[in-house]
């Protein structure tokens, strides 16, 4: 029998594209909006030839990577979002009642296609990076280059379901995540020399946006940090995205106890 | 004992704004120690007014609220740690959430359902084609849901709640909104599948017709706390529900006049129409004290109604 | 003098309305405070050392990038009405039997909105602003009265589209698509994103005298900073603005028309 997580998939795909216009628009401009993201990094970067120290080669591989690993977030849990919907209206009664989890559910019904576009569009921006970049390739790099979008994906992910999970507590707070997700998506597009030196401590390095693109970056290009962070650590964002995977589940096990289901 | 409850509670905190920024921290409790035992084919009467606890215990029951206190068990598992497992055994209908897929066709919804609790084909395809029948779905099975009336939606609802056979139905209020015709449609079905006896039902509604019809055993909740449980005979029995005599007249009722062993509780029709309830007297004697005093030209006597009952009892337990 | 007070009742309405999403409000302000910091910190460090970006210096960049952010929520181009949903779900045709018109309804409403969101989600980003940036103040006195201006006619004009992306319902029932064409444009072609002078010259020029989308964030953050045509600036708002206005009453009629023949 088929999986019933890849059933509630398709069911909702089919709803979706009942309104078949509306449907494309919200794709092409959903794609529109990631690439709106990566012409504002190049149009700034146009007028100074650099950003933050580094070229243009370099900033493409820095924000190629944040272009791949945001959106293969946003695909596969962006749509928890809608969490705090279910919360408010009590429609989440109707997810606990089902024999499956109630995190792959959600994710599963209200999975949005229109944003694969954005998906295939990262990926020819960070492919079309690794190659102009000049990356001296050995067989570590080989694989940090697979793993730096998919440990981004993981943590930005991670964001998303924390972020989500404040519903449990905070019906109204839907938008504080915006803060982290997709501004950390911004954040993680530029190389982080640009911020602030406390900005850049506190909310860079202390909730690890900083190992999604740049540090990776570093270690591909092999390039020493200016910022003097020993060499070790720029190979570490799989960890880190391990972490941050770890924290959001338990955050959300103990959201779906406090679970209130609002009204009679 | 196919459900199990002991000192069952829940309580939940809630914030009261007093002034500008100021917060006022208190705990409510919904539930407050409900002892629940139901039997395998039992079709329990689950009431209480407004906010007396009954969908907050129907939420413990099934998963979906952890309980702040004492033990749940149903079908011999932990509702929220064992949460899969017991959905796959339970059907539930909350009357004003919907289980169904909003935007696909109920008979997709039907489909995807079989997929969700990984039900054989074979036995989805008997329990839907029964359904069908006995709740007349055919005429709107490919109308996408949106489209479906409360009635016909809630029709949909009770199916999807079956369709994998569950041990234990529960409904939250099946009948609200429903007009008279769907009401009775719902009824039906539930009074055959609680005939059948291999489905224990819980439900829990405002509507007192349909605890009249199908409910054998009733629980009655109030500030979460039980304050009846049995049948709804013995609730009449002990909540002293009382006959009633209506006579109509030729001339008015003249004041002053009251039978022995009763009491006269409405005048109407400009003093034509008089009720009068039985405080022990029976009604033939009411009657026989009242041929000799005024002109009768009809009377009725009237069964105790249990809405009465019910207003008489939570007014009793405040 | 009934048609004033109805007015007052209904932008009174809209203001407690928005005054109860507390949470939702400290989270927005959190979020725009969140971004203010990123674009802040970036176009800063491109202006670097030679101190000025596009003819923006430190100052004005800082100015540019707060109180925009604290503009976003005033304009309030994103936020989209109820109009759609209650097309969708047919309640709309009760707005119809009001005496005050669904127009005026909706717009004093978000007039409502408006004053609310000046006293909380503009003011809250402009503080972060002045607290860690060095901003830059108007020298003209007459600066603060025309920004005032410039910010109704951009709230106004911004009102205009969002209403008639609400009738858009009428005849997409989707209006998902048309929503997110609308924020790809408001953000890239609004100022947002990056100080419009960035771009070419003759980008300027088409964007301002093409599309709407200048006229409701890079012009009151323009006139703010003091660059600029004000008196251009002001009367291409008001162009947009009367265009705007012509193009809800007329697309109104079509959709009513199309009500009373279809019955909804």
């Amino acid at each position: 029998m088929a999986n019933p997580y890849l059933r509630l998939t398709v069911a909702q795909i089919r709803a979706q594209t009942q309104y078949r216009l509306s449907f494309a628009l919200d794709t092409v401009a959903a794609a529109l909006i990631t690439l709106l993201d990566v012409i504002t990094v190049f149009l700034l970067l146009s007028v100074r030839g650099e950003l933050g120290g580094f070229g243009p080669r370099e900033v493409l591989l820095i924000t190629g990577i944040a272009a791949l690993a945001f959106p293969l977030a946003d695909l596969a849990v962006g749509n928890i979002e809608r969490l705090r919907h279910y919360v408010r209206t009590g429609l989440f009664d109707a997810v606990l009642v089902r024999p499956l989890s109630a995190l792959l559910q959600l994710l599963a019904m209200d999975f949005a296609p229109r944003r694969f576009g954005r998906v295939v569009q990262g990926l020819l921006i960070y492919l079309i990076a690794l190659v102009v970049a000049g990356i001296d390739w050995t067989p570590a790099r080989v694989l940090l280059a697979v793993l730096a979008p998919v440990a981004g994906a993981v943590f930005f992910g991670s964001l998303f379901v924390a972020g989500a999970t404040v519903a449990f507590w905070w019906i109204e707070s839907g938008e504080l995540a915006n803060s982290f997700t997709y501004g950390g998506r911004d954040l993680t597009s530029y190389p982080i020399t640009m911020y602030g030196d406390v900005f850049r401590r506190v909310v860079v390095f202390g909730l690890g946006f900083a190992f999604v693109a740049y540090l990776p970056a570093l270690a591909l290009l092999g390039r020493p940090d200016p910022l003097g962070t020993p060499a070790w650590l720029h190979w570490c964002s799989p960890v880190i995205a391990a972490l941050a995977a770890t924290g959001a589940g338990l955050l959300w096990r103990t959201g779906i106890r406090h679970y209130r289901s609002t009204g009679s | 004992m196919i459900i199990e409850t002991v000192g069952l509670a829940k309580e939940f905190t809630v914030y009261r704004r007093k002034g500008r920024l100021r917060r006022e921290r208190r705990v409510v409790s919904a539930v407050g120690g409900v002892d629940l035992r139901v039997e395998r084919g039992e079709l329990l009467g689950y009431i209480g007014p407004n906010g007396a606890g009954k969908s907050t215990t129907l939420k413990m029951l099934t998963g979906v609220l952890t309980p702040s206190g004492g033990s749940v068990r149903v079908c011999g598992l932990e509702p929220v740690p064992q949460r899969s497992r017991l959905a796959r055994r339970i059907g539930v209908v909350f009357g004003q959430r919907s289980q169904l897929w909003w935007d696909l066709p109920l008979a997709d919804s039907f489909a995807l359902l079989r997929h969700v609790y990984r039900v054989p084909a074979a036995e989805h395809a008997a329990r839907l084609a029964g359904c069908r029948k006995l709740l007349d779905l055919d005429e709107f099975l490919d109308m996408p849901v949106r489209q479906l009336s409360l009635g016909q939606r809630m029709r949909g609802e009770l199916t999807a709640a079956l369709l994998h056979g569950p041990e234990v139905l529960f409904l939250d209020e099946p009948t609200i909104g429903l007009d008279v015709i769907s009401k009775q449609a719902v009824r039906g079905f539930l009074a055959e599948l609680g005939g059948r006896g291999d489905t224990t039902i819980v439900l829990t509604t405002h509507d007192l017709a349909d605890i009249e019809k199908l409910c054998r055993r009733l629980v009655v909740i109030d500030h979460g706390r039980v304050v009846h449980d049995g049948s709804l005979a013995e609730l009449h029995a002990s909540h002293g529900s009382r006959r009633s005599v209506v006579v109509d007249l030729d001339a008015p009722w003249p004041d002053g006049l009251v039978p022995v062993g009763a009491t006269v509780t409405a005048i109407e029709a400009e003093g034509r129409r008089v009720t009068l309830t039985l405080t022990g007297a029976t009604a033939g004697e009411v009657v026989a004290q009242l041929a000799g005093a005024v002109a009768l030209r009809d009377l009725s006597v009237r069964e105790p109604d249990i809405d009465e009952v019910v207003a008489r009892l939570y007014s009793a337990s405040r | 003098m009934g048609t004033v007070r109805v007015a007052a009742a209904l932008a009174a309405a809209g203001f407690r309305r928005f005054s109860t999403y507390r949470q939702a409000t400290v989270a927005g302000a959190t979020t725009n405070i969140m971004f203010g910091f990123l674009r802040c910190y970036v176009l800063l460090s491109i202006a670097g050392s030679a101190g000025q970006l596009a003819g923006y210096d430190g100052r004005q960049l800082a100015t540019f990038v707060w109180v925009g952010q604290g503009l976003l929520a005033v304009v309030n181009a994103w936020g989209m009405l109820d109009l759609a949903e209650r097309v969708r779900s047919g309640d709309v045709v009760t707005d119809l039997l009001r005496p005050a018109g669904p127009f005026t309804l909706y717009l004093c409403t978000d007039l409502g909105r408006f004053g609310y969101a000046l006293l909380t989600r503009f003011l809250a980003p402009i503080a972060a602003g002045l607290l860690f940036f060095e901003l830059y103040l108007p020298v003209e006195p007459l600066t603060y009265p025309l920004f005032a201006v410039s910010v109704v006619l951009a709230t106004l004009i911004a009102f205009c589209g969002r209403y008639l992306i609400g009738l858009s319902a009428f005849w997409l029932l989707d209006v998902r698509g048309v929503t997110m064409m609308w924020v790809f444009l408001w953000g890239g072609a609004g100022g947002l994103y990056f100080p419009l002078p960035v771009l070419p010259e003759w980008a300027q020029l088409v964007l301002w005298i093409a599309t709407p989308f200048p006229t409701m964030m890079q012009a009151p953050l323009d006139i703010l900073v003091e660059r600029g045509h004000t008196g251009l600036v002001l009367l291409a708002q008001c162009v947009w603005l009367a265009i705007g206005l012509a193009a809800c009453a007329r697309v109104q009629r079509a959709a009513w028309r199309r009500l009373v023949v279809q019955g909804g």
